[in-house]
Protein backbone atom coordinates (compact mmCIF):
# COMPACT_ATOMS: atom_id res chain seq x y z
CA UNK A 1 0.00 0.00 0.00
CA UNK A 2 3.08 2.44 0.41
CA UNK A 3 3.65 4.49 -2.63
CA UNK A 4 7.06 6.37 -3.77
CA UNK A 5 5.24 9.49 -4.02
CA UNK A 6 2.74 9.74 -0.99
CA UNK A 7 0.04 12.21 -0.58
CA UNK A 8 0.90 14.60 2.26
CA UNK A 9 -1.51 17.42 1.69
CA UNK A 10 -5.10 17.77 0.42
CA UNK A 11 -6.64 21.11 -0.76
CA UNK A 12 -10.32 20.61 -0.95
CA UNK A 13 -13.18 22.95 -2.79
CA UNK A 14 -16.63 22.39 -2.16
CA UNK A 15 -18.55 24.50 -4.31
CA UNK A 16 -22.24 22.78 -3.78
CA UNK A 17 -24.38 22.52 -0.55
CA UNK A 18 -26.16 19.21 -1.12
CA UNK A 19 -25.73 16.66 1.39
CA UNK A 20 -23.33 14.46 -0.97
CA UNK A 21 -21.56 17.42 -1.61
CA UNK A 22 -21.14 18.18 1.34
CA UNK A 23 -20.03 15.38 2.53
CA UNK A 24 -17.62 13.99 0.17
CA UNK A 25 -15.53 16.88 0.82
CA UNK A 26 -16.02 16.38 5.36
CA UNK A 27 -15.12 12.55 4.59
CA UNK A 28 -12.48 13.25 2.21
CA UNK A 29 -10.75 15.89 4.98
CA UNK A 30 -11.82 13.97 7.90
CA UNK A 31 -9.87 10.92 5.89
CA UNK A 32 -6.71 12.98 5.93
CA UNK A 33 -5.73 13.80 8.91
CA UNK A 34 -6.98 10.57 10.43
CA UNK A 35 -3.75 9.31 7.84
CA UNK A 36 -1.77 12.13 8.98
CA UNK A 37 -2.03 14.11 5.91
CA UNK A 38 -2.45 17.99 6.04
CA UNK A 39 -5.91 19.43 4.99
CA UNK A 40 -7.57 22.54 3.64
CA UNK A 41 -10.81 22.94 2.84
CA UNK A 42 -12.26 25.86 0.74
CA UNK A 43 -16.02 26.14 0.88
CA UNK A 44 -17.50 28.50 -2.25
CA UNK A 45 -20.29 29.75 -3.75
CA UNK A 46 -23.50 27.21 -2.65
CA UNK A 47 -20.66 25.19 -0.44
CA UNK A 48 -20.51 28.16 1.99
CA UNK A 49 -23.87 26.95 3.49
CA UNK A 50 -21.40 24.41 4.64
CA UNK A 51 -19.80 26.66 6.83
CA UNK A 52 -22.65 29.22 7.52
CA UNK A 53 -23.78 28.95 11.51
CA UNK A 54 -27.91 28.56 10.93
CA UNK A 55 -27.69 26.48 7.79
CA UNK A 56 -24.41 24.17 7.83
CA UNK A 57 -26.48 21.48 9.82
CA UNK A 58 -29.48 21.45 8.29
CA UNK A 59 -27.90 20.44 4.03
CA UNK A 60 -30.47 19.37 1.92
CA UNK A 61 -30.18 17.09 -1.34
CA UNK A 62 -32.30 17.28 -4.79
CA UNK A 63 -35.56 15.13 -4.91
CA UNK A 64 -35.93 16.68 -8.57
CA UNK A 65 -33.35 16.59 -11.10
CA UNK A 66 -31.41 13.60 -9.05
CA UNK A 67 -31.91 10.39 -11.25
CA UNK A 68 -29.62 8.45 -8.18
CA UNK A 69 -32.76 9.01 -5.45
CA UNK A 70 -34.57 6.00 -5.36
CA UNK A 71 -37.15 5.08 -3.35
CA UNK A 72 -37.15 2.86 -0.03
CA UNK A 73 -37.30 -0.71 -1.97
CA UNK A 74 -35.15 0.69 -4.85
CA UNK A 75 -37.91 2.23 -7.20
CA UNK A 76 -36.34 5.26 -8.84
CA UNK A 77 -37.97 8.27 -6.98
CA UNK A 78 -40.34 9.74 -10.19
CA UNK A 79 -39.68 13.86 -10.77
CA UNK A 80 -43.29 14.85 -10.29
CA UNK A 81 -43.22 13.19 -6.77
CA UNK A 82 -40.19 15.41 -5.89
CA UNK A 83 -42.24 18.84 -6.22
CA UNK A 84 -44.72 17.88 -3.44
CA UNK A 85 -44.22 20.42 -0.66
CA UNK A 86 -41.75 19.16 2.32
CA UNK A 87 -40.07 16.10 0.02
CA UNK A 88 -36.82 17.30 -0.06
CA UNK A 89 -36.86 18.39 3.64
CA UNK A 90 -38.33 14.46 4.69
CA UNK A 91 -35.77 12.69 2.04
CA UNK A 92 -33.03 14.64 3.16
CA UNK A 93 -33.99 14.76 7.16
CA UNK A 94 -34.38 9.82 6.14
CA UNK A 95 -30.81 10.44 5.13
CA UNK A 96 -29.53 12.33 7.52
CA UNK A 97 -30.73 9.79 10.18
CA UNK A 98 -29.34 7.30 7.74
CA UNK A 99 -25.98 8.37 7.67
CA UNK A 100 -25.83 8.94 11.85
CA UNK A 101 -26.45 5.47 12.29
CA UNK A 102 -23.29 4.98 10.64
CA UNK A 103 -21.51 7.16 13.45
CA UNK A 104 -21.27 10.01 10.16
CA UNK A 105 -21.91 13.76 12.84
CA UNK A 106 -23.84 16.21 12.08
CA UNK A 107 -21.53 18.47 9.53
CA UNK A 108 -20.66 21.01 12.79
CA UNK A 109 -19.33 17.69 14.69
CA UNK A 110 -17.66 16.82 11.46
CA UNK A 111 -15.56 20.38 10.97
CA UNK A 112 -14.81 19.91 14.77
CA UNK A 113 -12.99 16.55 13.79
CA UNK A 114 -11.29 17.75 11.11
CA UNK A 115 -9.88 21.14 13.01
CA UNK A 116 -8.72 18.82 16.16
CA UNK A 117 -6.89 16.50 13.38
CA UNK A 118 -5.45 20.00 12.39
CA UNK A 119 -6.97 20.92 9.36
CA UNK A 120 -7.96 24.23 8.23
CA UNK A 121 -11.51 25.27 7.08
CA UNK A 122 -11.53 28.36 4.71
CA UNK A 123 -14.09 30.55 3.27
CA UNK A 124 -13.86 31.99 -0.12
CA UNK A 125 -14.05 35.70 -0.39
CA UNK A 126 -15.88 36.13 -3.97
CA UNK A 127 -18.60 34.08 -2.87
CA UNK A 128 -18.53 35.41 0.64
CA UNK A 129 -19.28 38.95 -1.31
CA UNK A 130 -21.83 37.58 -3.97
CA UNK A 131 -24.19 36.12 -1.02
CA UNK A 132 -23.34 38.98 1.31
CA UNK A 133 -21.96 36.84 3.96
CA UNK A 134 -19.94 38.32 6.76
CA UNK A 135 -17.41 36.94 9.41
CA UNK A 136 -20.14 36.75 11.70
CA UNK A 137 -22.58 34.63 9.79
CA UNK A 138 -19.81 32.06 9.68
CA UNK A 139 -18.99 28.92 11.97
CA UNK A 140 -17.03 30.68 14.52
CA UNK A 141 -13.86 28.05 13.79
CA UNK A 142 -13.12 28.98 10.40
CA UNK A 143 -9.70 29.84 9.82
CA UNK A 144 -9.89 32.59 7.41
CA UNK A 145 -11.84 33.97 4.12
CA UNK A 146 -9.19 33.42 1.10
CA UNK A 147 -8.94 34.68 -2.15
CA UNK A 148 -8.25 32.42 -4.89
CA UNK A 149 -4.88 33.22 -4.98
CA UNK A 150 -4.23 33.18 -1.07
CA UNK A 151 -5.99 29.10 -1.79
CA UNK A 152 -3.21 28.54 -4.25
CA UNK A 153 -0.29 29.91 -2.03
CA UNK A 154 -1.47 27.65 1.15
CA UNK A 155 -2.25 24.74 -1.44
CA UNK A 156 1.61 24.89 -2.69
CA UNK A 157 4.07 21.92 -1.69
CA UNK A 158 5.36 18.55 -2.48
CA UNK A 159 3.11 15.56 -2.30
CA UNK A 160 0.28 18.52 -2.56
CA UNK A 161 -3.37 17.79 -4.19
CA UNK A 162 -6.45 20.07 -5.29
CA UNK A 163 -9.44 17.86 -5.20
CA UNK A 164 -12.67 19.70 -6.32
CA UNK A 165 -15.53 18.17 -4.79
CA UNK B 1 0.82 -15.04 9.22
CA UNK B 2 4.26 -13.10 10.60
CA UNK B 3 5.34 -13.72 14.55
CA UNK B 4 7.37 -10.70 16.53
CA UNK B 5 8.86 -10.94 19.64
CA UNK B 6 8.12 -7.90 21.59
CA UNK B 7 9.02 -7.61 25.44
CA UNK B 8 9.60 -11.37 25.49
CA UNK B 9 6.87 -12.70 24.34
CA UNK B 10 5.94 -13.71 20.70
CA UNK B 11 3.07 -12.99 18.92
CA UNK B 12 0.95 -13.01 16.03
CA UNK B 13 0.69 -9.84 13.23
CA UNK B 14 -0.36 -9.48 9.75
CA UNK B 15 1.66 -7.69 7.35
CA UNK B 16 1.17 -4.39 8.48
CA UNK B 17 1.99 -5.66 12.07
CA UNK B 18 -1.74 -5.09 13.52
CA UNK B 19 -2.23 -8.21 15.95
CA UNK B 20 -4.46 -11.04 14.99
CA UNK B 21 -4.94 -12.57 18.38
CA UNK B 22 -5.14 -9.26 20.70
CA UNK B 23 -5.59 -11.98 23.73
CA UNK B 24 -1.47 -12.23 23.22
CA UNK B 25 -1.06 -8.48 23.99
CA UNK B 26 0.17 -7.30 27.42
CA UNK B 27 1.18 -3.79 28.67
CA UNK B 28 4.76 -4.44 28.75
CA UNK B 29 4.26 -5.41 24.91
CA UNK B 30 2.54 -2.09 24.29
CA UNK B 31 4.93 -0.01 25.70
CA UNK B 32 7.40 -1.54 23.23
CA UNK B 33 5.08 -1.06 19.57
CA UNK B 34 4.89 1.88 21.27
CA UNK B 35 8.80 2.86 21.08
CA UNK B 36 9.13 1.85 17.72
CA UNK B 37 6.50 4.66 17.21
CA UNK B 38 8.10 7.06 18.80
CA UNK B 39 5.52 7.63 21.28
CA UNK B 40 6.26 7.00 25.38
CA UNK B 41 2.87 5.69 27.04
CA UNK B 42 1.76 7.15 30.10
CA UNK B 43 -1.56 6.37 32.21
CA UNK B 44 -3.52 9.01 29.73
CA UNK B 45 -2.10 6.60 26.46
CA UNK B 46 -3.14 3.48 28.82
CA UNK B 47 -6.47 4.64 29.58
CA UNK B 48 -7.55 5.54 25.98
CA UNK B 49 -5.59 1.79 24.53
CA UNK B 50 -8.11 -0.12 27.57
CA UNK B 51 -11.31 1.90 25.81
CA UNK B 52 -10.27 0.95 22.27
CA UNK B 53 -9.40 -2.58 23.52
CA UNK B 54 -12.92 -3.11 25.58
CA UNK B 55 -14.57 -1.51 22.59
CA UNK B 56 -12.98 -3.73 19.92
CA UNK B 57 -13.60 -6.73 22.69
CA UNK B 58 -17.47 -5.56 22.55
CA UNK B 59 -17.99 -6.24 18.84
CA UNK B 60 -18.13 -1.73 18.63
CA UNK B 61 -16.65 0.03 15.35
CA UNK B 62 -13.99 2.15 15.77
CA UNK B 63 -14.17 5.78 14.73
CA UNK B 64 -12.35 8.88 15.29
CA UNK B 65 -15.18 9.86 16.79
CA UNK B 66 -16.00 7.63 19.23
CA UNK B 67 -12.69 8.87 21.05
CA UNK B 68 -15.41 11.39 22.02
CA UNK B 69 -17.63 9.43 23.47
CA UNK B 70 -14.97 7.62 26.26
CA UNK B 71 -15.19 10.19 28.31
CA UNK B 72 -10.97 9.96 28.77
CA UNK B 73 -10.05 12.86 26.27
CA UNK B 74 -11.13 14.87 23.64
CA UNK B 75 -9.93 14.09 19.60
CA UNK B 76 -7.71 16.72 19.46
CA UNK B 77 -6.15 15.50 22.42
CA UNK B 78 -6.14 11.69 20.72
CA UNK B 79 -4.02 13.79 18.06
CA UNK B 80 -1.65 15.24 20.58
CA UNK B 81 -1.36 11.55 22.08
CA UNK B 82 -0.57 10.03 18.91
CA UNK B 83 0.66 11.95 16.43
CA UNK B 84 0.28 11.72 12.82
CA UNK B 85 -2.21 8.82 12.26
CA UNK B 86 -3.64 8.47 15.26
CA UNK B 87 -6.54 5.81 15.17
CA UNK B 88 -4.20 3.44 13.09
CA UNK B 89 -1.07 3.75 16.07
CA UNK B 90 -3.29 3.45 18.77
CA UNK B 91 -5.11 0.55 17.44
CA UNK B 92 -1.44 -1.04 16.75
CA UNK B 93 -0.48 -0.43 20.88
CA UNK B 94 -3.43 -1.38 21.84
CA UNK B 95 -2.68 -5.15 20.22
CA UNK B 96 -6.09 -4.95 17.79
CA UNK B 97 -7.11 -5.17 14.06
CA UNK B 98 -6.71 -2.03 12.37
CA UNK B 99 -10.09 0.06 12.11
CA UNK B 100 -11.88 -0.15 8.59
CA UNK B 101 -13.74 2.88 9.26
CA UNK B 102 -14.15 5.69 6.95
CA UNK B 103 -14.97 8.19 9.84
Amino acid sequence: MESNNPIKKVNIICAKAAIEDVYAALVMGNGAVMEGIEANLFFTFFGLDAIVKNRMDKPHTAVVGNPGLRLPGGLRMPTLLGVIPGMEAMTSSMMLSTMEKLDIPPVSEFLELIKAGGGKIYACKLAMDMFKFTKEDLWDEVDGVLTVGEFYALAGGEGSHIIFT
Amino acid sequence: MTQITYAGVTVDVNEEGYFTNPSQWTRDIAAEIAKEEGIVLTDQHYAIIDFLRSRHNNGEALSIRSINHSGIIDVKTFYQLFPGAPLKKATKIAGIPKPSSCI
